[in-house]
């Protein structure tokens, strides 16, 4: 890493040091009850010794997740593909898309529970509905994306409809695409473990969370939370450095390094 | 001066690649119809370097379009090769070459160049080679690794240039394909254009707001006038072919070039 | 060209709903003819099943009309104030949303001025607030509740709290996209008019953020909602549309459950519509207009 990088580093992280520290002075300073906020040290302490459970909660909804994700985004951009040579189809699917995808859709959970049963297929159907949408939207600016004078351009080759949507629109689409699997990223998180609020076999971190929660063993409540958040970033971060690798060309890269 | 030619001359004509015959296109716009283009009538013969040159309305963009097949005209006709537009787009004749360079940020220029090639099917070997010699014509060679944004406007444009000469067509459709650059710039890339005209023996329709370059590459220029657009007057340009950008001193060229700015006033290109 | 704009929508919906009939028919089939057996009965047509299939007491996927009728009669004749009520339920949520969504939006839009003229904060702080984006912070949501709890502190309060930190994350990033969206040619021309912070503020990077402003908070109520209904799901006591969807889930009403997610999922678009409304309104006066 380079120099510039490491320094746009150093603030970021002196603050959440700065905020650890500070959380756990006044824990151990004020005596504040261990159910209402345990200290840095005790979630740590908690965390190294519930490694098995962790981990199993991790497996069982990773897999809600990953194969939600993966449905849905799918689906999202083949369905976009597909209605691309219709404005009818488009100019009736996408408001509908846009106004999914402000509706609080963890709530079929209960009723994804009850088609799929209990188990991670369940998740991974709640995860479908959050990350379609989206995606749809997305993909559908996107493969619209391509400029006037670029599909002249094709034109005057007289290519195929084939040919202009692999050679030029799906790569210029690409950006919009990345767009929607980043925020799908959280999306998929967020379904799979809310969906576990409603019902879930014993393992699993929304499980994890509610039921600590019921024994107030907060410490573990928090352990949860830091898995949860250490994957929903890694997810977030694998899908950044694939976009980076694929879209290097954008303007939005070359920003920076110019 | 010669006056528009004719479309009763000799029909057989085998010289002739494009024959614009009473052209009227119309747009309808939210304000209403806009009559782009009315009456053109217009005769290319191979080998010619021919500009289009007028204000912003007069059609020549317009014009441009229509011979390639990316505009409908509202009367008349247009033959190019004997064929019409649609035909003739159907049979790759012709390469465009646009105000942008239009290259794909995502191909590096070889890339980039052989984009054409893919899509009309040309074997890899036989691809790599016409890369190869595009890159030679327009003196790239050895940027063909680079990518779009790592390249100069007048790079980018040059390499836009070979990709319109890499599958070989007879006939080159620039829009104001220098506009955007430096005069600098441009006036390296006139003299380079120059020479490629007359080493490919292409021919050649060009668009251009400046009158200098018109009359330093033509053989012919089209004055343009808008409102309707139309040909306000054809001036023939008999320079020798190899000149260079010296000969813009001249007194012959200031003669021509005067001639073309007379029309283009009398064209009511200067009012508002 | 409204209508024209309408016209698709409405024939995809229309076919939607038709496409949800068949769904329903072939998906309630299994357990209608377990029914039919049950009872004793052999001699039923196809017409018979569909028609039984699209009337069950807890079929797998309601009908619409069924869930038409639900939602008459928990809204239009049930009495707002009884428990039974899906009005009761749904203001529950939506004092939750719109207490949450306020302060949520106004610690958002006040940090974001913060961080923008602050660069100490800016660098320290934007870092966290983007990655938080990257977290399923919901997952907060029920030790948050209970911890409230142990203070007493029960009722629509915790999950506006929820509300809150919910919205709060969408709205300061995109203030700040914001209020940093000027050209930087515009701040220099401010710089040369001598205009304090304050005034460049005012004249320049507020009425800039418009645009920004409105997206934001549709994203940030629709948020707002999400965490009101999930925290109604950890502490179902207190009531609202997400307690009304756990009872459904726990004593298999499937059309209890139905109705009040269109419940939440109407009161979602309204809340989003409003503000629409009132970013098209604006728009327009500002010449933003699209």
């Amino acid at each position: 890493m380079s120099a510039r990088a490491y320094s746009s580093l150093a603030p970021p992280a002196i603050f959440g040091v700065g905020v650890l520290i500070a959380w756990e002075s006044v824990v151990r300073g004020f005596g504040v009850p261990f159910v209402i906020l345990p200290a840095p040290s005790a979630i740590f302490t908690r965390f190294i010794h519930s490694i098995p459970i962790l981990a199993a909660d991790f497996v069982q909804t990773i897999q809600g997740v990953i194969a939600g994700y993966v449905i849905g985004c799918g689906a999202g951009l083949l369905i976009a593909i597909l209605i691309d040579r219709s404005q009818f189809l488009q100019r009736g699917l996408l408001p509908l898309g846009n106004l999914v995808s402000a509706l609080p859709i963890v709530g079929v959970a209960p009723i994804m529970v009850m088609w799929f049963g209990f188990d991670w297929q369940s998740k991974a159907a709640v995860v479908v509905i959050m990350t379609f949408f989206p995606m749809l939207v997305s993909a559908v600016a996107g493969l619209a994306s391509a400029g006037p004078m670029e599909r002249d351009l094709m034109k005057t080759y007289g290519a195929s409809y084939g040919q202009t949507l692999t050679r030029l629109r799906l790569p210029a689409a690409l950006p919009f695409i990345f767009n929607a699997l980043k925020i799908n990223t959280t999306l998929a998180m967020i379904g799979a473990i809310v969906a576990e609020f409603f019902g879930t076999p014993t393992v699993g971190m929304g499980f994890r969370i509610s039921t600590e929660v019921g024994h107030m063993s907060i410490d573990m409540v928090w352990a949860t939370i830091v898995v949860a958040a250490l994957t929903g970033s890694a997810f977030y971060g694998i899908v950044a450095l694939i976009e980076r690798r694929v879209t290097f060309w954008h303007a939005s890269y070359r920003q920076r390094d110019a | 001066m010669l006056s528009p030619l004719a479309i009763n001359e000799k029909a057989a004509d085998s010289a002739r690649v494009i024959d614009i015959a009473d052209l009227s296109l119309s747009f309808t716009t939210a304000d209403g119809p806009v009559q782009a283009l009315s009456g053109i009538n217009l005769a290319v013969e191979r080998g010619q370097f021919i500009s289009f040159i007028g204000p912003s309305g007069c059609g020549k963009t317009t014009l441009l379009r229509a011979v390639a097949d990316l505009e409908t005209p509202s009367a008349g006709a247009i033959r190019v090769n004997g064929m019409s537009p649609q035909e003739a787009r159907a049979n790759r004749a012709y390469g465009y070459v646009f105000q942008a360079p239009a290259l794909y940020p995502w191909r590096n220029v070889e890339r980039n160049i052989a984009l054409p090639l893919e899509i009309m099917g040309y074997p890899k070997a036989d691809r790599e080679a016409r890369v190869a010699r595009g890159l030679d014509l327009v003196n790239l060679t050895g940027f063909g690794k680079k990518f779009p944004w790592q390249l100069s406007g007048g790079m980018q444009q040059r390499a836009s240039i070979a990709r319109a000469l890499s599958f070989d067509p007879d006939l080159l459709l620039m829009d104001e394909p220098f506009g955007a650059l430096d005069e600098i710039v441009r006036d390296k890339l006139n003299e380079q254009l120059l020479r490629l005209w007359d080493v490919t023996k292409k021919t050649v329709l060009f668009v251009t707001h400046s009158i200098p370059e018109a009359v330093f590459l033509s053989t012919r220029i089209v004055v343009m006038s808008p409102r309707p657009g139309r040909i306000h007057d054809v001036i023939e340009c008999g320079f020798p072919r190899d000149r260079t950008l010296d000969i813009r001193e001249t007194p012959e060229f200031l003669e021509v070039a005067n001639r073309v700015r007379h029309g283009l006033r009398e064209g009511h290109s200067y009012e508002d | 060209m409204r209508i024209e704009r309408a016209l698709p929508v409405a024939i995809i919906v229309g076919a939607l709903i038709a496409i949800w009939y068949v769904g329903a028919i072939l998906m309630n089939t299994p357990l209608q003819r377990d029914f039919f057996a049950n009872a004793g009965r052999t001699d039923y047509s196809a017409a018979d099943l569909a028609l039984a299939d699209l009337n069950m007491d807890r079929p797998k996927l309601p009908a619409p009309h069924q869930i038409v009728a639900e939602l008459d009669k928990t809204v239009l004749e049930t009495a707002p104030t009884s428990k039974r009520s899906l009005v009761y339920h749904a203001l529950i949520t939506l004092q939750e949303t719109l207490l949450g969504f306020a302060i949520g939006s106004a610690l958002g839009i006040g940090l974001a001025i913060l961080i923008v003229n602050l660069k100490v904060l800016e660098k320290s702080l934007m870092p966290w607030i983007v990655a938080s984006q990257t977290i399923p912070i919901i997952a907060l949501a029920p030790m948050i509740v209970v911890i409230l709890n142990q203070f007493d502190i029960t009722g629509i309060l915790p999950k506006a709290v929820i509300a809150a930190y919910l919205s709060f994350f969408p709205v300061t990033v995109g203030m700040v996209k914001g209020l940093r969206s000027p050209d930087p040619l515009q701040l220099d021309l401010m710089r040369t008019y001598c205009a304090t912070r304050a005034q460049t503020f005012l004249k320049l990077r507020a009425p800039a953020s418009a645009p920004f402003f409105f997206a934001s908070m549709k994203i940030g109520v629709a948020a707002a909602l999400v965490g009101a209904v999930v925290a109604e799901v950890t502490k179902s006591e207190d009531g609202g549309l997400g307690a009304r969807l756990l009872a459904g889930s726990y004593y298999g009403q499937t059309v209890q459950i139905w109705a009040a997610l269109f419940a939440a999922a109407a009161l979602s678009a309204t809340l989003v519509g409003l503000i629409g409304v009132a970013d098209r309104i604006v728009s327009r006066r500002m010449g933003f207009a699209r």
